[in-house]
This record gives structure tokens, C-alpha cells and sequence, in this order.
């Protein structure tokens, strides 16, 4: 059997730890979530050398042991308990070169809990240009570690860092920081309490349950020890903190030497544009102007491809298994379809994510942050609430868990209950079919109106999400101090190779969770549209012979399948709540799309899809592209059912509706109760039902 | 260069950030309506509201 270590890496956010993952593990990695809590927890392997192994555990990032959120909280439970599986051999501390001092406050931390710790200086790559000189040998010696220099954007020092990881057990233990001198009155009366236990665990334990209050105390249970109020363990903290700087400070004034005179020019010459009070917005306004440009018009061609494909691959079938009956059937128009339908937007939602995760690394999301904040805080949202908009955009179950560095609770559940109005990836497939139905082609300025439409619907979403915060920023009331600190991080070219691992993972994600849903509501669909009660479904040939006694066979199997749909057990749903929906301008048949919307509306063109397919199942007719059915569809008087006005009110139902069950899963774990993720179903739908109303009734 | 960063009502994270008396804290840019403030403390860029700021004593020095 093979060795295997197991590794933290830990850092600062922003530090390029990763970077540093993704250099140790490649694709070797998966992302799963912490028993109990959606925190993302990423692993992998990594080879070192003659069949040993390294498990490799990505921590949320954090800037000190004493946690503030439900991330950071994961990495102090795991380091104070000896019995996880995850358990470190050794910690890998990655921290930058140019923010070593504070990222130092961190190690300093770990290291005093005795676990074996390794530092990996990130960037080494930019310390000439930044003017920094480091002595290596002083460091390793001061801080009593083993040191890596690593750029993970030359690809240097990693394979120095995977000889650190395998000879772990000759890294030193000494403690940075006797915790006792912090205040040794109150330390020894701790630890003569405690006489087995490490001091300056007990502290953390007291201090996290004073602060955060979530430790799982295990065999450090503090609880009996008669402790401070929590303004003066808060000074001892403060004091922690000090004593820490003053180590670090005397390490690094013989390790480490800056020429400030050679640092920071870029940062400087960047903010001056990018937060300037009118060019900050003007920039960020057409970056967002050409993300929509790009998922709508260059997303296009490989959208067509694949569109093209599947009505092939259907047809193939069909024509492939032509005695197969119901199973060919069901693959053909159940599965096929139900498939092509969420393959489709694929490259869409690759577009985004590349676009956000390019924002992101960049360094620029801070800065929009920055812009945004006072502006937000006016509607009872954070600067910070723009994150979990703007990743929104790409799905409100992420936007939903990114609200946890909100560190006020109402600014949080401001910004949980009005994320969902964001236009996310599955409203996209909505939104493209039935503006491309719809709106008419053509262009303006180089933009094209369909483009337009889309970015309206975004603005319309994000319009809505900050008016609906706004009133309950009113509605609610709080007395809760604020606070709001945010770093800056210095400005980088995304890496391409994060870019494209993070790409590829949350499309993967996306297409999986979405597309089991989508393949199971397709098939069900299917079913329901393929049987009915009674008479009028199994004698349906009889009676439109009947009927239609005049027509040519070909219309008659139309008529006869049109007449089956009419009355199979979807029908019959979609026909009783017809009266309800008929006033926003839709018939029966998207009826059954809503309904079907309601677990998650990406649904929606599938199962419009596979309808229309079963509506026009006979023989040898070739199956179109669910566009041209779509535009086809007619009422019996021969009106269009997708017109300008029915479609403008589709486009607002989607757009406010809450048809999610992911997303009120996720909100009600956020808010560890039903009644947020109630309210958010009951409000939001209340208000597309009224809009979609208004706008038909008015447009018709 | 701070003075004192004692109030209660101070982020912890900001402390461990460097906002310790003795440091000193440099203003960078201003936000629209001057909020929130971009500051370089402690080799650290952060990003505070007048707020929180306005809870930290700071004394002017010449550089």
C-alpha cells in the first residue's frame, strides 16, 4: 500500500493558493461540500515521488484563526481536531510576497498549534520588479519553518515544494508565540483549569465561542471555565494581534528588504481609471455590455451546432428504430429532446462563468465592490451584495452561498432574498427562444436588438432586485452595528488555466445538477403527454375521423395527434389552469411549461420541446428545431401563439418568477428556516403574475 | 499613524489586518460621496466605510 500525507494548504484570500492547488493536482480534483454546510470543499492528489501521495485539502481562504463566517469557521474546526480524517500532517501556508507581513499573522497562528507548517511564498516571479529581496535562509531560520519560493504563473518551485510536502516530519515545532504572554495572569489560571490541554488552544476555543460561537468543543469543552466579558477578551485579542506584528516585524527586518521606490506604480495608475467617481462606472457599464454582447452573439454558431445536431440525432433515431413503437418514441422525443435541451446552453454558460472568473482573479471585482457600495448600502444592500448579483447571473445557488462574507446579518438576508431576481443561467434558455421568436432582427449601433432585449431583461432583474431591497431595507428593522471591510488585492492577469479549470467545473456542475432534473421532468413529461384517460384519448383516431371526414390523411394524423395532447393527462392539467394564465396571454401548452418551470425553469424549452414533438409525431415528418415549431404554433383561429405581446409577457413572468427548488432548498439552509425561502416563493411570484398581466393586457 | 483602535465596535478582522496603534495608514482614493474610504495600512489595501473609519484615532504625521 501506498503512503499518503495529507495536506492543508492555508492562506490569505487573494494569495494564489489556488493557483498552487491547481499547479499540485491538475485536473486531479473535485469539489464536494462539508457534511452539514454548503461550504465548497476541494480536494485532489498529487504524486510525489515513489508511490507516495499527497490528499491535498483546499481551506476557504482567511485571514486569521478567529473566524467571522461560516468558511472560515471550517478551517478552525478542522485544525482543532485531531480525530478528522482530514487532519493535516502537514499545513502548506501559501501567502504573497507582497503582502508577506500580514499573511505571516496567519502562519504565525497555525504554527502555534504544532502542527508541522511549510510557507510557500506565492509571486516570486513579480519580487524584482516590486523591489523586494528576501533572505530565505533568515526567514526559514526566524520562523523556525521550511520555505518554497513558488510562481505559479512561471510554474516555478513547485516540484521544491513537493520535496517540502514529503519531508514533513523534519520541519520544526517551535511555537511562534508563548500565548501566555498575551496576559499571564489569565493564561495560567486557564491552563491550571486545563493541565493537559494546549494553552493556546483553549484561547482560540474561548475566543471563537465568545466570537462566532459554533466550535464543536470535543475534548476541549471550555464551558465551566469562568471566563472574561467579551470587551476585554476582545483586547486580548487586540493584544494577540499586536505581540504577533511585533514577532513578525523583528523576522522581517532581517529578512526582508522593499525599495518602496520601485513599488505599486501599476495599482495606482489603474485605480486612478477604474474607480475614477465617472470613469469607474462608464468602464464597468460596457465591460457588462460586453459579456451580454458576447453570450448572445458569439455564443450563436456553436449553438446552432448543437441545436442542429440533436434534431439529427432524433431524427436518426426515428428513422434508425422504426418498429421500436413507445421506446423509440420515448427516446426520440422523451430523452433526445430533453438532452438537447440543456446541452444547448452550454456554451452560453461557459461564456459567463468565463467572464465572471475572469473579473474575479483579475482583481477587478473588488474594485466594483468599492464603486458600488455606498450607492447599494442606499437600497439596505452591501457593496459587497454586488458579488452574489453579479455570480447571480450565473446561478442564484452560488450568489445565494457568496452572501456568507456579508458579515451583517440583514445586509445578507437582503441580499439572499433578492438575488434570485437576477437574470441566472436558466432563465438564458427562456429568454433566447422566445426573443428570438419575438423581437425582430436587426441592428443598432452595432448591437443587435435581440442583444439589447437581453441586456434590458438583466437591467429589469437587477432593477427589480434593488427595488425590492429597498423596500425591505424599509420593512425591516435592525439594530445591528454595520461593518464592511474589503481588500483590495493587487491587480493580476488571470492565470489560464484557473480561468479554464474554474470554467469547466461549474459548467460541468451546472449541466450534471440541472440535466438530471431536466431528464427526469423531460421524461415524465413524456408520459403524461403520451397517455390519457378515457374515451376521447384512446378513440381519439375515430373521433377526428369523424369530425373531419373531408381531409386528406396527412392532416388527419395531425389532427388526431393535436387531439390526443389535447386530451392526454398533461392536457387536462395545462387545460384547468388555462383560465388563470389566459390573461397573461398564454395558452394551455405553455401552461404546462410554467408548471413544469416551478421545480427549475430551465425546464421550460425542454419540455415545450418534447410537447410539440409528441403534438406532430407523425410518420415520416422531419423533426424541426424547437424554434421553428415554436413559431408555427397557432391558436385554432389561426392567430400566432407567440406573439409580441404574449411573448413580452413570458419574458417578465420569467424574469420575477421564483421557479427554483434548488434555490429555496439553498435559501432555506442559508436562513436555517422555511419562512424566508416562503416569503421569497409567495412574493416573487405574486409579482410576475401581476407584471406579465399588466404587460399583456397593455401590448395586446 | 493610529493612535488607538480600541473601540469595541472595531472589526477584529481590521485589527488583524494591522489597524494597531503604531501603524501608519495612508488614504488612497475616495469613493463617490467620499465613502468608503481606500486605505493602505500596514502594507495591507483595504477598503473601510466612513463609518468604521471614523472609530479609529489616528494622528496626522509628515512624511
Amino acid at each position: 500500500m501506498s503512503k499518503q500525507i495529507n495536506v492543508a494548504l492555508i492562506g490569505n484570500p487573494n494569495t494564489g493558493k489556488t493557483s498552487v492547488f491547481n499547479a499540485l493536482t491538475g485536473l486531479n480534483q473535485k469539489v464536494g461540500n462539508y457534511p452539514g454546510i454548503t461550504v465548497d470543499k476541494k480536494q485532489g492528489i498529487c504524486k510525489l515521488s515513489r508511490g507516495v501521495k499527497a490528499h491535498i485539502l483546499d481551506l476557504p481562504g482567511t485571514y486569521s484563526l478567529n473566524a467571522s463566517s461560516l468558511d472560515e469557521n471550517v478551517v478552525i474546526e478542522l485544525l482543532l481536531n485531531k480525530n478528522d480524517k482530514d487532519y493535516p500532517d502537514v499545513a502548506v501556508i501559501v501567502s504573497d510576497v507582497e503582502n508577506l507581513k500580514r499573511n505571516l499573522l496567519l502562519f504565525t497562528q497555525i504554527k502555534d498549534l504544532k502542527i508541522p507548517t511549510l510557507l510557500v511564498i506565492n509571486m516570486s516571479d513579480v519580487m524584482k520588479r516590486k523591489g523586494i529581496s528576501l533572505d530565505v535562509e533568515v526567514l526559514e531560520e526566524k520562523l523556525n519553518t521550511k520555505i518554497a519560493l513558488v510562481s505559479t504563473r512561471k510554474g516555478t518551485g513547485i516540484q521544491e515544494l513537493k520535496k517540502l510536502i514529503e519531508q514533513y516530519k523534519t520541519l520544526p515545532k517551535k511555537q511562534c508565540l508563548d500565548a501566555s504572554t498575551i496576559e499571564p495572569a489569565y493564561f495560567e489560571r486557564l491552563q491550571k483549569a486545563f493541565p493537559n490541554q494546549d494553552i493556546y488552544k483553549l484561547w482560540l476555543v474561548i475566543t471563537q465561542d465568545a466570537n462566532f460561537g459554533k466550535v464543536s468543543r470535543q475534548e476541549l469543552d471550555v464551558s465551566k471555565f469562568k471566563t472574561k466579558s467579551t470587551s476585554e477578551l476582545k483586547r486580548l485579542q487586540q493584544k494577540e494581534a499586536i505581540k504577533r506584528y511585533q514577532f513578525i516585524n523583528n523576522v522581517l527586518k532581517e529578512g526582508q528588504n522593499i525599495d518602496r521606490s520601485k513599488a505599486r506604480d501599476l495599482r495606482s495608475k489603474l485605480d486612478r481609471v477604474l474607480i475614477h467617481k465617472v470613469w469607474g462606472y462608464v468602464i464597468f457599464f460596457i465591460i457588462l455590455l460586453t459579456i451580454f454582447q458576447a453570450i448572445y452573439d458569439w455564443a450563436t454558431f456553436p449553438m446552432d451546432l448543437i441545436d442542429t445536431t440533436f434534431a439529427g440525432l432524433a431524427e436518426w433515431v426515428k428513422s434508425s428504430y422504426p418498429n421500436g413503437g413507445k421506446v423509440t418514441d420515448l427516446v426520440a422525443e422523451g430523452i433526445v429532446s430533453g438532452i438537447g435541451g440543456i446541452v444547448i446552453f452550454i456554451p452560453q454558460i461557459a461564456f459567463l462563468f468565463l467572464f465572471i472568473s475572469i473579473l474575479e482573479e483579475s482583481g477587478y471585482m473588488s474594485r466594483v465592490v468599492f464603486l458600488m457600495d455606498r450607492i447599494m448600502r442606499r437600497f439596505g444592500l452591501s457593496g459587497k451584495s454586488l458579488v452574489p448579483l453579479i455570480s447571480g447571473t450565473a446561478c442564484a445557488i452560488p450568489a445565494v452561498m457568496a452572501t456568507r462574507n456579508i458579515e451583517n446579518w440583514k445586509e445578507r438576508l437582503i441580499t439572499i432574498l433578492v438575488t434570485p431576481f437576477t437574470t441566472c443561467s436558466a432563465r438564458l434558455p427562456v429568454y433566447l427562444i422566445i426573443i428570438a421568436l419575438v423581437i425582430p432582427e436587426g441592428y443598432i449601433f452595432g448591437l443587435s436588438y435581440q442583444a439589447l432585449t437581453l441586456m434590458l431583461l438583466y437591467l429589469i432583474g437587477f432593477g427589480m432586485a434593488v427595488f425590492s431591497a429597498y423596500v425591505l431595507d424599509r420593512i425591516m428593522k435592525t439594530n445591528r452595528k454595520t461593518f464592511f471591510v474589503v481588500e483590495m488585492p493587487n491587480y493580476k492577469l488571470p492565470l489560464l488555466k484557473n480561468v479554464l479549470i474554474t470554467v469547466f467545473e461549474k459548467t460541468k456542475t451546472f449541466v450534471f445538477e440541472a440535466g438530471k432534473i431536466i431528464l427526469a421532468i423531460s421524461v415524465i413529461l413524456w408520459v403524461l403527454a403520451s397517455y390519457g384517460p378515457g374515451e376521447k384519448f384512446n378513440n381519439a383516431e375515430a373521433i377526428v375521423a369523424e369530425q373531419y371526414a373531408d381531409l386528406s390523411d396527412a392532416k388527419i394524423d395531425d389532427k388526431v395527434a393535436a387531439y390526443r395532447l389535447e386530451h392526454s393527462y398533461i392536457g387536462i392539467i395545462g387545460k384547468t389552469i388555462e383560465p388563470v394564465i389566459k390573461p397573461l396571454g398564454y395558452d394551455w401548452k405553455i401552461g404546462i411549461g410554467l408548471v413544469a418551470s416551478f421545480a427549475a425553469r430551465e425546464v421550460f424549452v425542454g419540455t415545450l420541446a418534447t410537447i410539440y414533438s409528441v403534438g406532430s409525431a407523425t410518420e415520416n415528418e422531419s423533426i424541426d428545431t424547437i424554434k421553428t415549431k415554436m413559431s408555427n404554433e397557432i391558436y385554432e383561429d389561426g392567430s400566432k401563439v407567440f406573439t409580441f405581446a404574449s411573448g413580452i409577457s413570458l419574458l417578465l413572468f420569467y424574469a420575477f418568477a421564483m421557479q427554483c427548488m434548488s434555490t429555496l432548498a439553498i435559501v432555506k439552509r442559508e436562513t436555517k428556516s422555511w419562512k424566508w425561502p416562503m416569503i421569497q416563493l409567495i412574493g416573487m411570484s405574486t409579482i410576475a403574475y401581476i407584471f406579465a398581466l399588466i404587460a399583456f393586457q397593455i401590448l395586446n | 499613524m493610529i493612535t488607538d483602535s480600541s473601540s469595541n465596535d472595531i472589526p477584529l478582522k481590521l485589527l488583524e489586518m494591522g489597524c494597531l496603534p503604531g501603524n501608519e495608514v495612508k488614504l488612497l482614493q475616495l469613493a463617490p460621496f467620499s465613502d468608503p474610504m481606500y486605505l493602505n495600512v500596514n502594507d495591507s489595501f483595504l477598503a473601510i466605510r466612513k463609518e468604521t473609519a471614523s472609530l479609529i484615532v489616528i494622528e496626522k504625521i509628515n512624511e
